[in-house]
């Protein structure tokens, strides 16, 4: 077995202690995912597996083998960046950079499991359909801590593209 | 031994005041700034238009590469452990079993640890940026809980983090202070900031208050706070023949290496330090102890280090803002003008470095009073060394004045706006020098027509949707303009054929603020080449001179720096055009950059490219390196940025919880050169504000002096779901007095939006809050 | 982290047959254990990954629903049959991390999660009866604004941090439990205990045991049903306190009512009394509030928490009411 990264089949860690993060960052030298809290408190380690988002400091990466792990760095199309990724700098969703990663990451992710018609906290009816309204894109990148205060910037870049 | 005594501080602080006194006196033409700097008049150029960042596509790709992204061959992993006591010894250390586990490479005490000077302490010379004058590692005394007392060196994260985890420490406590009231038993002193006292006497405001025909006087708190950018402070480390290589993240990139070379002995050209992409810093990002140990430990290894703070670590040992306590009283006839200001109280720092929080510098200037009377004291407790955070001072010292003027506003029943209008100075209020540049009632107006304040039922607690109690408030913030001296600027100009290409290197520091981006602005628009001809060399400390990203003074110091070095730059091309230009015999006064050359001022005809100018001298290149004037305009006129910050807050009538539903920040900071990233900077420094008005609380057992909410989960810092969408305009009115007529924007966002907060509270529910966070229990 | 074996279960026999092994822990979608594990509160030997088993939601022949403890959070939060006969779960789970953190934790684990006590993660510098029982406990004098107002004891105030289980107390939930040649049930409400003397032990499952399964009895009540959470910050955060309720009118008159609240407890506290006050009783203020105060008579409050109480009870009062008007969202 063994896990897929952008595309890119990899070895498992020997060491079972290591995070699907720091395997990432330390190993596979793909340090796009950003390491924040190491406690799944902000988020900035969002990485997608099989296409829904999660916390890859809270994930042994020997838990994932098998798996299909998408990274930032596996966004964009060669030089085209995912449009996503352009809005940000359009929007200016990011200031220092460092959160940004798991940002785009966990808006991929939010725009999918929208689709599938996950409710959030905010959607008043749980029977319905999903509008990703300002609120409801909100709430759902409330994982995702920002301390430059880009908050505006990001959902403005997320509702132009993947809401 | 207090830091105050230190005879350089002293001296420094002398020299400080006899400057004061004579600048202002001096005419303006003698002061940088006397003469209006050109790029104030161009008009259709690159400054006042959004330009994307620079840096935009290195960073939502993942390929911006931060402190803990670098590696060395044979790099090895560090983990520290901390102590568990707020004052004592060491008494042993058992390290056998961390020895002995797996991959480890070293294990470093007190015991062991390469024989090290004591950091350069902030103050004690111009490039000193030490956090404390305490030994690190050296012997077995502990003065904070929280201090690191070993470092363990492994080939992998994993094993050095369950080796430190191993390590058995005992210690011998001594008695200790770490209460407030114990603080204050041992006894409080005047505060100083960079020499001068805190205080400032007007008149006899007591009396003037006791005499008042309508007065507030109220007691204030707010908590310790932490930067918590979502990088956590991490250094990559090697030792290279003889020299330190250091990468790492900081917002003072040359007086860091200087500061570490001197804990060293090394000689500033052995220390080189890189920090091209900061993960936030608000203030924290400097040196700490982690990057003397990464460097010390690497040294008795012989082995590259990389040492990442855990979330925890930076909380042990990396310090946020220090409480205050603080009374504002204002006394005021009846028409509402103000007879007294009285802003006074406490706040702590530790017997190891000297960081009052100066809560009453935005006072200084905020408001026209018959009297005043400023003073901060403080007190030492046994805790890690606070520092700077975001508008240091005015962050906090805005809340208590801001919410102390919205009492006296309901007291008086004159409109909060009206009532600072009322009251605005016409000269610094203190010193009496001129302001440089004051629109802040151009500010006020123009906010309170974009956020509909026209109208406001000023009564409390009247308006009620569903379970939601509604009401707005507004406060004015200030956060002075700074230059610092020390910026260099080195320009290169490099011909390949009949193109040329900038490179300007300042020893800048980019931690988002957007400075590499305005900096290839304001070098572009001067050396009237387009932008995308020129690169910005920074966050190295190999580039010359000195710039801190710090009290928002990195663009003015840039900018004056890059004025002297394009000064000297047309000096060298016109010496190189020699007189068979169209130029020749044309001053360096006379000609300035436009297209791609120089030409005349006054006959723009008469031109010549840059290209031209190399290729005729058979130059590939030119390059000039060049220091900013000394910012004596500090002292000729009182400088500042302001704000007027409008909020509406929603407060739910059952459970207390408090939603901000509307922002809106309304700024005069001078011109400003980059609208997409200042317009960033603003809402970040507000959502900052936001926190502190709604959440952050560094929680700090006052038992045993340990913080014990070292965690993004347990310290709530804003998300998605708390920030609405932020309106933000500014006046856009040039200061003549500062290079491009800007001030700085990254401080100033903060300042005034707690008190905007506490007095929307107050007007949806009738409740005044005078303790920071406004949590739900105190609405209930 | 402590060095561990880990090894992938292939099934439900395959994994208590490992799990039976001296210090051996179950791992399911990790969001508390290896923040646990990384903080060494948790120093297991061996780790069983169950993570990939009991993925299954399937209803029962008594018209309830079996959930498999290996089910995601999110997963089961979007499940329809959850959304439209148990809402105050699905609210339950929504209002709790981050849609990150759902999309990985498991029902199991969920169950298993352990106190936000800032004292008990403090390995290195604070005493916890939870972490090392008999040290003592810091907590106490402390910092207590998430900490217990019920049922705590000198041993322990913490309290126990999911929203998830809160509705699943509300919902007379049943675990369904494997160890080595033997299931048994347990009732949701005795799952969890209080602290009594020994704070170190969370719920009543013995080494070995692993939880399979939540079953979710026919409850028509909780058609009418939700969770509402009171924090610190909008979203992102634990409860200061919360309440699940369901509730079924009959004309003025309570005909059911289930209440749980959150964040007041060792345990998701199942409010007993308020639901045997209300029970046949006309739904007032007055009355919910009495038999609110009923549930809180012997609340003992700590330095920073005497606020829950009184929030408690005016969440309460607020949430019947819009069960009663049909105002839930």
């Amino acid at each position: 077995m063994s896990i897929v990264v952008n595309g890119l089949a990899v070895d498992p860690p020997g060491d079972p202690r290591v995070s699907l993060l720091d395997h990432l960052r330390e190993t596979l030298h793909l340090t796009g995912t950003k390491k924040g809290c190491n406690q799944g408190a902000c988020g900035a380690c969002t990485v997608l597996v099989d296409g829904e988002r999660i916390l890859s400091c809270l994930a042994l990466a020997v838990q994932y083998d098998g798996r299909d792990i998408t990274t930032i760095e596996g966004l964009a199309e060669g030089d085209a960046l995912h449009p996503l990724q352009a809005a940000f700098i359009e929007h200016d969703g990011f200031q220092c950079g460092y959160c940004t990663p798991g940002q785009i990451c966990s808006a991929i992710g939010m725009a999918a499991e929208a689709k599938r018609g996950v409710p959030s906290h905010v959607s008043a009816d749980l029977g319905g359909a999903v509008t990703l309204t300002r609120a409801e894109v909100q709430e759902r990148m409330s994982g995702n801590l920002c301390r430059c205060g880009a908050h505006n910037g990001i959902i403005d870049a997320i509702l132009e593209t993947v809401a | 031994m207090s830091i105050v005594d230190d005879a350089k501080q002293v001296a420094q602080g002398l020299m400080m005041g006899a400057m004061q006194k004579l600048v202002p006196l001096a005419p303006d033409s003698w002061i940088p700034g006397g003469k209006p700097d050109p790029l104030i008049a161009r008009k259709h150029g690159l400054i006042g238009t959004p330009v994307s960042r620079l840096d935009g596509a290195l960073k939502v790709t993942g390929a911006a590469a931060f402190a803990a992204e670098y590696r060395f061959e044979h790099m090895t992993y560090a983990a520290l452990v901390y102590a568990t006591i707020a004052r004592g010894r060491v008494a042993a250390i058992d390290s056998a079993a961390a020895e002995a586990a797996p991959g480890v490479v070293l294990v470093m005490t007190h015991l062991n640890a390469p024989r090290m000077k004591n950091m350069p302490v902030f103050g004690s010379s111009p490039n000193a940026v030490g956090p404390h004058n305490l030994p690190v590692l050296q012997d077995d005394r502990i003065h904070w809980n929280g201090q690191p007392v070993a470092c363990v060196l492994a080939e992998t994260q994993e094993q050095a983090d369950h080796a430190a985890s191993l390590l058995n420490v005992s210690y011998d406590a001594e008695p200790s202070t770490t209460t407030v009231a114990g603080a204050v038993a041992n006894g409080t002193e005047q505060a100083m900031f960079f020499g001068q006292p805190l205080r400032n006497d007007v008149g006899d405001a007591e009396a003037l208050l006791a005499k008042a025909p309508v007065k507030v006087d109220q007691t204030y708190r707010t908590p310790r706070h932490n930067h918590n950018p979502i990088e956590p402070h991490a250094a990559t480390i090697a030792w290279v023949d003889g020299g330190l290589v250091i990468h790492d993240a900081s917002q003072m990139v040359s007086q860091q290496a200087e500061s570490i070379g001197a804990v060293f002995g090394l000689a500033a050209d052995k220390v080189r330090l890189t920090s091209p992409y900061v993960g936030g810093g608000f203030g924290s990002k400097g040196l700490w102890d982690h990057q003397v140990i990464g460097a010390a430990a690497a040294k008795l290894a012989g082995r590259p280090v990389r040492i990442t703070l855990s979330r925890e670590g930076v909380y042990r040992t990396v310090g946020g803002r220090t409480l205050t306590e603080q009374r504002v009283a204002i006394g005021a006839q009846a028409d509402g003008t103000f007879d007294a200001i009285v802003h006074t109280g406490m706040s702590v720092m530790t017997p190891h470095n000297n960081m009052p929080e100066p809560f009453i510098l935005g006072t200084r200037c905020t408001y026209a009073a018959r009297s005043f009377a400023l003073k901060v004291e403080v007190a030492r407790m046994n805790m890690l060394a606070n520092t700077f955070m975001r508008a240091p001072g005015e962050a906090v010292g805005t809340f208590a004045l801001e919410v102390a003027v919205d009492e006296l506003a309901v007291e008086l029943g004159i409109d909060p706006v009206e009532l600072r209008l009322l009251n605005e100075p016409e000269k610094d209020p203190l010193s009496g020098v001129p302001f440089s540049s004051r629109h802040i009632v151009t500010a006020w107006r123009q906010g309170a027509e974009r956020f509909g304040w026209a109208g406001r039922d000023p009564r409390a607690g009247v308006r009620r949707e569903g379970e939601w109690l509604i009401g707005t408030g507004c406060a004015t913030g200030t956060y002075p303009y700074y230059r610092m001296p020390g910026a260099e600027a080195r320009i290169t100009l490099t011909r390949d054929g009949d193109a040329v290409r900038a490179q300007v290197d300042v020893a800048a520091a980019e931690m988002g603020m957007g400075t590499s981006t305005t900096t290839a602005i304001v070098a572009a628009e001067r050396l009237g080449l387009p932008i995308e001809q020129v690169e910005v060399g920074y966050g190295d400390s190999a580039i010359p001179g000195a710039i801190m990203a710090g009290g928002s003074q990195q663009t003015a110091a840039i900018g004056a720096a890059v004025i002297g070095a394009h000064n000297a730059l047309v000096a060298d091309l016109l010496k190189l055009a020699g007189n068979d230009s169209p130029l020749a015999g044309l001053s360096a006064d006379e000609v300035g950059s436009i297209d791609g050359g120089l030409a005349s001022r006054t006959d723009p005809s008469r031109r010549e490219s840059y290209a031209s100018i190399l290729s005729r001298a058979q130059r590939g290149a030119v390059s000039v390196t060049k220091a900013g004037s000394m910012p004596l305009e500090l002292m000729h006129w009182s400088m500042h940025s302001h704000s007027a910050i409008f909020c509406e807050v929603r407060v739910n009538a059952v459970t207390g919880e408090l939603r901000v539903s509307r922002l809106l920040g309304s700024f005069d900071c001078g011109r400003i050169l980059n609208p997409r990233t200042a317009a960033s900077q603003f809402r970040g420094g507000m959502i900052m504000g936001l926190g502190m008005a709604l959440m952050e609380e560094t929680q700090f057992d006052e038992r045993n002096g340990r913080i014990m909410n070292p965690s993004l989960a347990e310290y709530h810092l804003p998300v998605h779901m708390d920030v609405p969408e932020i309106d933000v305009l500014w006046t856009d009115i040039p200061d003549p007095h500062t290079p491009m007529g800007a001030h700085g924007i990254g401080e100033i966002g903060i300042t005034g939006v707690a008190a905007a907060v506490a007095n929307a509270v107050w007007h949806a529910t009738g409740k005044r809050v005078r303790e920071l966070p406004i949590t739900l229990d105190k609405l209930l | 982290m402590t060095p561990f074996r880990y090894d992938r279960a292939g099934d439900v026999a395959e994994a208590v047959r490992m799990g039976n092994a001296p210090g051996a822990a179950y791992l399911g979608g990790g969001t508390n254990l290896v923040d646990l594990l990384r903080e060494t509160v948790a120093r297991p030997e061996r780790l069983v990954d169950v993570s990939a088993l009991s993925g299954a939601i399937s209803e029962t022949d008594d018209g309830g629903l079996l959930i498999g403890a290996g089910v995601r959070n999110t997963a089961l939060a979007a499940h329809p049959v959850v959304r439209e006969r148990y809402p105050v779960l699905a609210r339950a789970i929504l209002a709790g991390a981050s849609a990150q953190i759902r999309n990985m934790a498991t029902v199991g684990g969920n169950l298993m999660q352990r106190t936000r006590c800032t004292y008990f993660y403090d390995t290195d510098g604070s005493r916890c009866n939870k972490r090392e029982p008999g040290s003592g406990c810091d907590a106490r004098g402390g910092f207590t604004r998430i900490h217990a107002v019920l049922g705590a004891s000198e041993a322990c105030v913490a309290t126990h941090p999911s929203d998830m289980c809160v509705a699943l107390a509300a919902l007379d939930a049943v675990v369904h439990v494997e160890r080595q040649g033997a299931t048994r049930t347990v009732a949701f409400g005795d799952f969890h205990r209080l602290p009594g003397e020994r704070p170190d032990l969370d719920t009543v499952l013995e080494p070995g045991e692993l939880i399979t399964a939540v079953e979710l009895p026919a409850l028509s009540v909780a058609a009418r049903s939700t969770y509402r959470k009171v924090r610190d910050r909008a979203s992102y955060a634990f409860a200061l306190i919360s309440v699940a309720a369901a509730l079924e009118m009959e004309g003025e008159q309570v005909a059911d009512i289930r209440v749980a609240f959150g964040g007041v407890a060792h345990k998701p506290w199942r409010a007993t009394q308020v639901e045997g006050a209300l029970r046949g009783a006309a739904l007032t203020d007055e009355a919910i509030g009495a038999a609110a105060a009923l549930e809180f008579a012997d609340a003992q409050l700590l330095r920073d928490n005497a606020f829950k109480p009184a929030l408690a009870t005016r969440t309460l009062i607020a949430v019947l009411n819009a069960l009663k008007t049909g105002e839930t969202a």
